[in-house]
């Protein structure tokens, strides 16, 4: 128990402030894994090792000279294409089996390419300079790393993007319609093989757009993908399958609770405070139903 | 009658041949076996290491390799590739030793894996010189077949320590601290613990560090708050990349910054300038002035290493190629393949290696070879490491304290 946080109160302003830009970037990878998990009924979980992929992509650019911001354009173009490789190639065949079905293939898809990405790419730690300085608040108080400042701007604007999509593009539509009942769009003339695909894709793209950032503000290596798929897994549970508003505030939510987490309970306590609070949700949630169901009755 | 004698000698036979002679050396040949990981996730570090022991293996055998009983012998090694899985690394140990007849042992890469397999070399009593594990379970486990030619991690920033209190005027200090939860980082975190109460210094900030954990924000918003006159960070290449970019990026000023793995991060190349000042723990750096008749001195392997291999030789590597000259010394000194008089002549080593001196303690530990400090010192944008601690080998003097953000 440390109370450093509550003798300066200032603390409270910083922990906050990087909760948010870190729950901001986490919710952008939950925000794919939802869609997926929403239409496809898959869960991904290889969305950690999409996300190094992509941060890899970012990694590279830098690398021959040119400045890994723009990765998030151009990562999750080649992940799109990647996604939906992946798709043709392996998750077609699991796309109506059951949800296990699935997490096996997609454990199998996460440690190739875990050790796919240690060969090409090695096992040292990486990471891209963005040389984009520091935001000064409160006289000096409270410092923020202009990279996260735009980390979190982006993933607004990727999230933005992606919600307007939806609701207004030709495909978009067929998304939402397949996800609402697939059987139904095919009769309707819906190519769901085709919005299957697609739906790969822009998970794959925004996990894209995810790695390039954190090439910028974190750290890269081949084997740290899984606390991603954890996070994103944790972010979409808590806000509830097809809420996709809910997995923004949960994912800002987690962000600051992690960081009081830290500053009270002690850095050692903040990954499993986060598991805890993701318990108690649960217990929660099925006490309500369970009232709910009492009623019914 | 003839089926029986046939019998008999295709069971003999058999038995002869999957007997593991009484030691493995074919011909002139001494055979020593290592698992190293060429895979996984210390491929690097492995392939550091098999480079380190090979350029050795080279140069011993270049200059008429080892000599037992009037005889000379060459050195090979049976290399497997354990994939960074510390399951697999003790299968191969025994594979090595139960399969290839291997009677001597070199060390993989990484704590962890050593870890593994010194319980499979111990009840086998296979004498194991490594050169990659440095945690301090494995010298107080009693094993008595197992020598480590670096420094325990325990010894890594303790002199860090010291050097604040000595630049402090002798007084204690406030130490700000945050170790990855990992053996090696909390190994580390012991030595400076222990630093910290022979010193009376005070510890504010005590953070363990989650694997998974990639931002160090908060403690260092925690460090920013509390002002400590020492940093200390350890958490593998992770952390030493995540700590630097974050206390540049939030400015956090400290009158010093003690690490671990700069160099195996590649630190001063992929931060520059904002890795400037830190200090760095490292077992051995090429311009220490050790030196022995097969390297020469530590420039001179530096050179020779980067002619072979085309890139610098990180310490992992150099202590590799130590471990095989303990090796030769010890065969010679025993003039014997007997792994009993092998293990007691090793026990016994006390010599002088391009990388450090060697001596023993009973517990398989180096005890002749203090760490050294070395400080990232930028020219242009040009950065490099360079000793600054023990004061008999620093090639440059200790900046302290740090600038501060601001002026810099």
């Amino acid at each position: 128990m440390d109370l450093l946080i509550f003798e300066a109160p200032i603390l409270m302003v910083q922990a906050t402030l990087d909760g948010i830009l870190l729950g901001i970037l986490f919710a952008l990878i939950a925000y794919g894994m939802a869609l997926q998990w929403g239409v496809m009924n898959i869960i991904n979980i290889a969305q950690g090792e999409l996300v190094i992929l992509g941060g890899y992509i970012a990694y590279f650019m830098y690398l021959y000279g040119i400045h890994p911001a723009y990765g998030v354009i151009i990562s999750p173009i080649i992940m799109y294409f990647i996604g939906w490789g992946l798709y043709k190639t392996i998750i077609y065949r699991v796309v109506d089996r059951d949800l296990f079905i699935s997490i096996l293939a997609t454990f199998g898809i996460s440690i190739l390419t875990q050790q796919l990405m240690n060969f090409i790419f090695g096992s040292d730690v990486v990471v891209a300079q963005s040389n984009f300085g520091t935001t000064f608040l409160f006289n000096y108080m409270v410092t923020l790393p202009n990279s996260k400042i735009f980390a979190a701007g982006v993933s607004i604007i990727f999230a933005i993007f992606v919600i307007i999509y939806m609701k207004k593009s030709k495909l978009g539509r067929a998304i939402r319609a397949t996800a609402q009942n697939a059987r139904a769009a095919k009769i309707l003339g819906v190519d769901t093989e085709k919005v299957y695909a697609a739906t790969f894709g822009i998970n794959a793209a925004l996990c894209g757009v995810a790695g390039s950032l954190i090439a910028i503000t974190f750290t890269l290596h081949p084997y740290v993908g899984l606390p991603y798929t954890v996070r994103s897994f944790m972010i979409v549970i808590i806000a509830g399958l097809g809420n996709l508003p809910g997995v923004a505030i949960s994912g800002m939510g987690l962000g600051v609770f992690e960081e009081f987490a830290d500053y009270i309970l002690g850095t050692e306590f903040r990954v499993g405070a986060v598991f805890l609070l993701l318990v108690l949700i649960l217990v929660y949630r099925r006490f309500k139903l369970s009232r709910k169901r009492e009623y019914l009755k | 009658m003839k089926k029986i004698i046939s019998i008999i000698s295709i069971f003999y036979l058999t038995l002869a041949l999957s007997m593991p002679s009484f030691a493995k050396v074919e011909g002139d040949t001494i055979i020593l076996g290592a698992a190293v990981s060429l895979t996984g996730k210390y491929s690097t570090n492995g392939e550091h290491t098999k480079n380190g022991y090979n350029m050795a293996v080279k140069r011993i055998n270049e200059m008429g390799g080892v000599t037992v009983g009037g005889k000379s012998y060459k050195f090979d090694i049976i290399y497997y590739d354990d994939e960074s899985d510390s399951s697999r690394a003790a299968q191969l140990a025994e594979r090595l030793i139960k399969q290839d007849g291997v009677q001597y042992m070199l060390g993989p890469y990484s704590s962890g894996l050593t870890k593994a397999i010194a319980p499979v070399t111990e009840e086998n009593k296979i004498p194991m010189v490594e050169a990659n594990g440095a945690s301090r379970s494995l010298f107080t486990k009693g094993y008595k077949y197992l020598f480590a030619v670096l420094s325990a991690a325990n010894q890594y920033l303790e002199v860090a320590i010291d050097l604040a209190v000595e630049k402090n005027g002798g007084n204690p200090v406030n130490i700000a601290m945050a170790f990855e939860q990992d053996a090696f980082s909390q190994d580390v975190r012991i030595g400076v613990v222990e630093a910290a109460e022979r010193t009376g210094s005070t510890i504010t900030i005590d953070d363990k560090l989650p694997k998974e954990l990639n931002d160090m924000a908060a403690t260092l918003a925690k460090v920013k708050a509390t002002k400590p006159d020492v940093l200390v960070v350890s958490g593998h290449s992770k952390g030493a990349l995540t700590a630097i970019r974050q206390i540049s990026e939030m400015q956090v000023d400290v009158p010093m910054l003690a690490m671990t793995h700069c160099d195996a991060s590649k630190l001063a190349k992929q931060h520059g300038r904002n890795s400037e000042y830190a200090l760095c723990a490292a077992q051995w750096h090429k311009t220490l002035t050790y030196s022995d008749e097969f390297f020469g001195d530590g420039i001179q392997y530096d050179k020779d290493f980067t002619d072979m291999y085309d890139y610098a030789p990180p310490y992992q590597a150099a202590e590799s190629s130590a471990a095989l000259l303990v090796f030769k010394d010890a065969f010679e000194r025993a003039n014997s393949f007997d792994k009993e008089k092998v293990r007691d002549a090793l026990a016994e080593t006390d010599m002088q290696t391009f990388y450090g001196n060697i001596k023993f303690s009973d517990a398989g530990q180096n005890i002749a070879k203090p760490m050294v400090l070395f400080q990232v010192r930028c020219e242009g944008d040009e950065c490099a490491n360079r000793v600054v601690a023990p004061t008999e080998w620093a090639s440059h003097e200790l900046v302290h304290p740090i600038p501060s953000w601001s002026s810099r």
